[in-house]
């Protein structure tokens, strides 16, 4: 089984960023669980939103408290929340930054970590760039599809045509696309925005 | 078809299925997803001929679903928590009048201090009220059970509550099989009631009854409890053959076979309670899972069967009556009461507290030993309650501790002093 985190904001679509996920794992033809964290849920306020996919039926209720994977929608939570807690050592990370992990003062988590399994995606401004909104939940998925292997790109955009209609679902999948071939092509922890 | 889908969302495309005449409701966390998704639907006209009703409170939509109920229609609604004990006189009433109302209870915790995640305590504040109250593990259960529930009532003229926990089932994604609209008009036909309010043949129903005749009244709401019990493995057997997948019935028994120590609980917390069994199984502990899906009517003889060659029995409960212990473990206890069985009650998941393998795992393993304590508040963070007994005892106030508990935690609280 694996076990997916998901960090953001309230209002950057983090519960839905788990639902997608878990809807691209069931089009892959798969078993998944996605819930959120239940609080009093504010625009701006950190959220927290899991997702499990496995082979076999998924019984556990529990938190994911062990994640195989973190999605972090907002680097600003880095000063906030104790993203990385229970993270696996062999565990990947994406984080949503135009920034190098370097210069947001990732290098000890670097140190513990298999450095091709972190990466940062400028999820924000790809989603900018192509829905107009700086909403990056479903651009995110493209790039955790890549980083991961978990889920297929074709899944994640299944999962992104059966939410979002019309130019909101083209401009994901493109946006998505995208951060799927810039995470699956670098080898660098900076990948540059198209349009920086 | 298969779906990867939200439970709520499951509930209502079912009960859709189901074809409710009058579906009345006021929105409360965490059953507003259920509500919004059914009053899309009759909004666009999917559900013709449904009717809609938008009622000021928890308290008129159950009065209106007894109402709808009497006239001969098909009614649903859906409550939690405060909403429950807000129309618990209706509730009652609806289960007096033999009607057939179908109502979703997304488990929620009751206050104070105020708590909108998940618990049983508002399922356990309705256990005596005469409905049938039904508890689902997953929300392919939750679904399926809408289909058994109307059919149930309408076959034994009673109320059915179907349990769901609140968030952990209702927000959570999840794969569920979801029928196409002939499978369940085959399963489920229409509602033809015993009786109907017609203004052309006037009839009053609600009569006041006096000491001559209200225990034979009650006595008879028991012997219609017992007939439900009969039915309620009839129509599940009825389900698996019509839809291929079994959900529902009286129990569900998970490894017993030579079990030693039995682990029984109620709804959603039963996956998680599995896993930890599987792994203690490996370990070579003779453990086993006994789900409880229809609590009320109690099963008693099938929980006596299931546990007959049982040594100990753990209850894991999310909700106990305060003053006194388990509420399913007095039920449960009952059973074997002729034995020297040790029932152990494991209160748990209190108000949305993450119930993890790692704290069910000591638990059971200490149950196996003969070690557990007949009442254990699992993960109960003692220094914090030890702190305020030692204010309790210190300086004698009337008032609640919420607010110093949360101090303690460094929560935001209001400060009463």
């Amino acid at each position: 089984m694996f076990q997916v985190r998901v960090h953001g904001r309230g209002g950057q679509g983090v519960v839905t960023a788990a639902e997608l996920l878990s809807v691209a794992a069931f089009a892959d033809g798969r078993w998944a669980q996605a819930f959120p964290s239940f609080g009093s849920e504010r625009t701006g306020a950190p959220v927290v939103a899991f997702c499990r996919i496995g082979d076999t039926e998924i019984r556990t209720r529990e938190p994911v408290t062990e994640p195989d994977a973190l999605i972090v929608q907002d680097a600003t939570l880095l000063q906030q929340v104790n993203l990385f807690a229970g993270l696996r050592p062999d565990g990947y990370v994406l984080l949503n930054s135009a920034r190098r992990l370097e210069e947001l003062g990732l290098a000890e988590l670097l140190g513990r970590l298999r450095r091709d399994r972190v990466r940062a995606v400028p999820a924000t401004d790809l989603a900018l760039q192509h829905t107009g909104r700086p909403v990056p939940n479903a651009v995110l998925l493209g790039g955790f599809a890549a980083i991961s292997q978990v889920v297929s790109l074709e899944a994640v955009i299944t999962a992104i045509r059966g939410r979002f209609r019309g130019p909101v679902a083209d401009g994901n999948v493109a946006a998505a696309t995208d951060a799927y071939r810039l995470v699956g092509r670098t080898e660098e922890s900076r990948i540059h925005a198209p349009a920086d | 078809m298969l779906q990867q889908i939200e439970g709520s969302r499951a509930v209502a495309e079912m009960v859709a299925l189901c074809r409710p005449e009058v579906v009345c409701a006021y929105p409360i966390s965490p059953q507003t997803h259920i509500i919004e998704a059914l009053g899309a639907k009759v909004k666009r006209g999917d559900l013709a001929p449904c009717e809609f009703i938008n009622v000021e409170s928890e308290f008129a939509a159950m009065s209106v679903a007894i109402g709808a109920s009497a006239t001969g229609a098909r009614v649903y609604t859906a409550t939690a928590s405060q909403g429950l004990l807000f129309m618990i006189e209706a509730v009652y009433n609806a289960a007096g009048l033999g009607l057939p109302v179908v109502m979703t209870l997304a488990n929620r915790a009751i206050g104070a201090p105020i708590n909108i995640w998940n618990d049983h305590s508002d399922a356990m504040a309705a256990r005596d009220t005469g409905w049938v109250q039904l508890f689902a593990e997953t929300n392919q259960e939750a679904a399926d059970l809408h289909a058994q529930a109307f059919r149930l009532a309408e076959a034994v003229s009673l109320p059915v509550m179907v349990c769901m926990d609140g968030f952990i089932l209702t927000h959570a994604i999840e794969r569920v099989d979801l029928p196409s609209q002939e499978q369940v008009d085959a399963f489920l036909p229409g509602y033809r009631p015993r009786q109907l309010l017609d203004p052309a043949e006037p009839v009053s129903i609600g009569a006041m009854v006096g000491p001559e005749a209200f225990t034979e009244v009650r006595y008879l709401a028991h012997v219609r409890q017992l007939e439900a019990l009969e039915r309620i493995p009839e129509i599940a057997a009825e389900f698996c053959g019509h839809f291929g997948r079994c959900s529902g019935g009286l129990l569900r028994p998970y490894r017993l076979d030579g079990a030693e120590l039995v682990v029984v609980a109620l709804g959603s917390v039963l996956g998680t309670i599995k896993d930890t069994v599987d792994a203690l199984r490996d370990e070579g502990a003779r453990v086993g899972v006994l789900g409880i899906t229809t609590f009320r009517p109690f099963p008693a003889e099938a929980v006596r069967a299931a546990l007959a060659d049982v040594r100990r029995v753990v209850v894991v409960e999310k909700a106990f009556s305060i003053g006194h212990g388990g509420v399913l473990t007095a039920d449960v206890a009952g059973t074997v009461s002729d034995r020297a069985v040790p029932v152990a009650t494991v209160v748990a998941g209190l108000g949305g507290r993450p119930i993890t393998r790692a704290s069910l795992r000591p638990v059971f393993q200490a149950a196996a030993a003969g070690r557990l304590e007949p009442l254990t508040f699992l993960d109960l963070d003692r220094e914090v309650v030890e702190r305020e007994l030692a204010r309790m005892a210190s300086r004698h106030r009337s008032g609640p501790t919420a607010e110093n508990v949360l101090r303690d935690l460094g929560a935001a609280g209001s400060k009463i002093l």
